[in-house]
This record gives C-alpha cells, structure tokens and sequence, in this order.
C-alpha cells in the first residue's frame, strides 16, 4: 500500500473516541454545567414583546411621523418657507406657499404653507426637516404604524400631518389675537385664543 | 390550494373563504430577501424579542418553493431586479410581497441610475412600508395589516370579479405623469 492509498483508505483512519467511556472526556458534573445554563433559562423572565398588545414606549425623542404645529392660538406655525424641502436628502417634501391677507389668516406674517406634502415612501426619518425648520413648525411625533397598501395612501397631506387642535385653539384662519401682531406670536406673548377670533373674525 | 377555484360560485363558498383566510394568515412563510440593513431588522422582527413566530411565521425559507411572503428589505438594483422577479415567480400560489423600507417601497433616498425606483416596477406588492430601517414594530404591524387583508380575501367566482374591477380601475386611473404634486 502506497502512501496516497494509506491515506484514502477510510478504515485505517483513526477516530478520536468521544463516548462517555473516553478517558478524555470531561467529567459528568462538568458536562452538567453546561446543561444547567439551558435548562436555567427556562426560568428567566420571557423577553419578548407582545407586540400589538402590549406596545412599548419609543425613546422619547424617536423619529417618527411629522406633525405641522399650531400656535396657542390656533394659527398655523408653517410659514411655507421651503427649507424643510431644501433640506430633504430624499426629496420627500413638497411645499407650495401661500399669501396671507387680513381676510384670511393661517399664519402670522406674510405667508403660510398652502399645499404640504410629506412623501412617507421616501422619507428616510433623518430629522434634517425639523432641524431647518425656522418657527419649530415642524417637528416629529413618536407614531410609526404607517404602513398600507397603496402609493398614494402614503403621501401625507397637510390635514393629515396638522396637529390637533388643543383646548383653547381655533381652527385657522382666523385674525391675530387683538392688539397683537406677528412678533408677539414669536415672543410668546400669545397664551391662548380670544371669543373674537371665531369664524374668522366674522360675529354670527 | 387550487381546489376552491373549481367550486360552483355560492357554493359554501364564503365559509371556505374564511377557513382559508384563516389558515394562510396565521400560516405565513416568509422567503428570506435582506437585500440592505432593513435585513437587520427584519432579523431582529424574528429573533427572541420580537418573536416573529407568535403569528406562525418564525421560518425564513431560503427555498422560494416553501414560501409565500416576500419581504423585500433593502434597496434593489438593477441588476438585482430580474432575480426577484425570478424569485418570485418561483413562489407557489398565493403570494404576498411586502415592501419593507423606504428603498424598497419607492428608491428612497436613492434617486439614481442604479436603484430600482420601488419594487412594484417589478413585482405587485400588497403592502408598502416606510421607514428607513422601519424598526421590528414597524415591520409587525405591517404584517399584521397584511394578515388582515388576507384573511378577507375572495376565493373562485368572486376573486375573478374583483380582479376584473381592479384592472379596470387601474385602466380608468390617472397615469403617472399626469399626477401632481409628490405622486408625479
């Protein structure tokens, strides 16, 4: 028998023993050890999450889906300057602006968003939005169950993305606080609505 | 199954619909598709914490004959876009695609030459999810959703009905280059 065939030949082949009969077989209390690590766990408390049941907080400061804020008053905070659009690496954002009158008001100033869109198939969550956001108008909430079953159901609309009107807001438009303008609503000093901003300014 | 397609319509027919529904709801196999770091998650949506299997579907089948739900997590180039559809067609009836993430779902942020723009330019898919790793909650809900729209499903006569409506409505709908704003 050649070497090469010594090598090929499968009975010559030296196992190594690893029954329990082995002399180099680690002891049974040693082997117990490393079955008590399992059998161990089965008394730990259950790690998993019951998911829609039981729905564990986010961090608090998680991204999720956006929200166009309001002032006290009730008053838009999106002045439909484009930056968050800008800012976008997704191009998610559509921002169309609107002009302000006296007649009718959706934000303090010049001009308001008119039409804003968030595409949530695009958006990547980064917060760079919020971050070029000027008046804080845009910001996240903690809200992540977004998905559906159509393209279009996915591009938010600003009454989807508006938030919810708080005790002691009016729906905009509606005039300035009286004896207020744009500047106060910036430095605060509009704490809530008054009764003479109600149907837009108009007495019923 | 096969066999529901050949009953008379009327036939038993909407209580064979919720035994099915029933049973390919709560018996989904997904196929594995990580394509990107969605796959991270996704991963994470099967392991202990989250616990995929509490709807039946622990077992990511490497094998598309054994599966019946494609989760496409992660971007989809090009070139990798005849292989998913291959992967798909493999798959035995009924299937479900869930696009998971951004990428997948619309290009995302991946507005160029190599990224396919959304997997539905590829393959139909039922349920679109956004986020960018969406987290293991994300991907549950949606599959959840997608659970629930299973188990409503038509079978038979009334299958082939909805399908014609959907054709034709999708005939009837404004094309793509019509749209305004973000859908454009």
């Amino acid at each position: 028998m050649s070497e090469i065939e010594k090598k090929q030949d499968l009975s010559a082949v030296e196992y190594t023993d690893i029954s329990i009969g082995n002399e180099n077989a680690k002891p049974f209390l040693t082997q117990l050890k490393g079955f008590w690590v399992t059998f161990a766990m089965m008394f730990r408390k259950v790690n998993t999450v019951q998911y829609p049941e039981v729905k564990e907080p986010t961090a608090a400061r998680f991204h999720g889906r956006h929200q166009l804020n309001r002032h006290p008053d009730g008053l838009e905070k999106c002045i439909g300057c484009e930056l968050c659009a800008w800012a976008c690496p997704a191009d998610a954002i559509l921002v169309e602006g609107g002009h302000n009158t006296d007649e009718l008001r959706y934000s303090p100033g010049e001009r308001f968003g008119a039409v804003y869109q968030i595409n949530y198939l695009r958006c990547i969550f980064c917060g760079l939005c919020i971050e070029a956001c000027p008046t804080r108008a845009l910001t996240m909430t903690n809200e992540y169950e977004l998905a559906d079953n159509d393209r279009a159901k996915l591009i938010f609309e600003k009454s989807d993305l508006m938030a919810p009107l708080q005790p002691g807001m009016i729906e905009a438009p509606h005039p300035y606080y009286p004896g207020t303008d744009d500047q106060d609503y910036y430095h605060g000093k509009v704490k809530s609505s008054h009764p003479s901003q109600q149907n837009n300014g108009q007495v019923k | 199954m096969g066999i529901e397609e050949k009953l008379p319509s009327g036939f038993l027919l909407t209580s064979v619909e919720k035994l099915a529904g029933y049973m390919r709801k709560n018996s989904l196999w997904p196929a594995t598709f990580g394509l990107a770091c969605c796959a991270i998650e996704m991963m994470a949506a099967g392991a202990g914490r989250y616990d995929l299997a509490r709807f039946g579907m622990e077992v990511f089948r490497a094998s598309p004959r054994q599966a019946d739900l494609m989760i496409v997590a992660g971007r989809v180039s090009n070139k990798m876009a005849p292989v998913l559809r291959q992967i798909y067609d493999q798959m035995a009836e009924p299937k479900w695609v869930i696009a998971m993430g951004a990428c997948a779902s619309s290009g995302g942020m991946f507005n160029n030459y190599a990224i396919v723009q959304g997997v539905d330019h590829v393959v139909p898919v039922d349920i679109y999810l956004p986020g960018c790793p969406p987290r293991p909650e994300m991907l549950m809900d949606a599959i959840l959703k997608l659970h629930e729209q299973i188990g409503n499903e038509k079978l038979g006569i009334n299958r082939e009905m909805i399908v014609r409506e959907v054709e034709a409505a999708a005939l009837a709908a404004l094309p793509t280059h019509q749209m305004k704003g973000l859908l454009a």
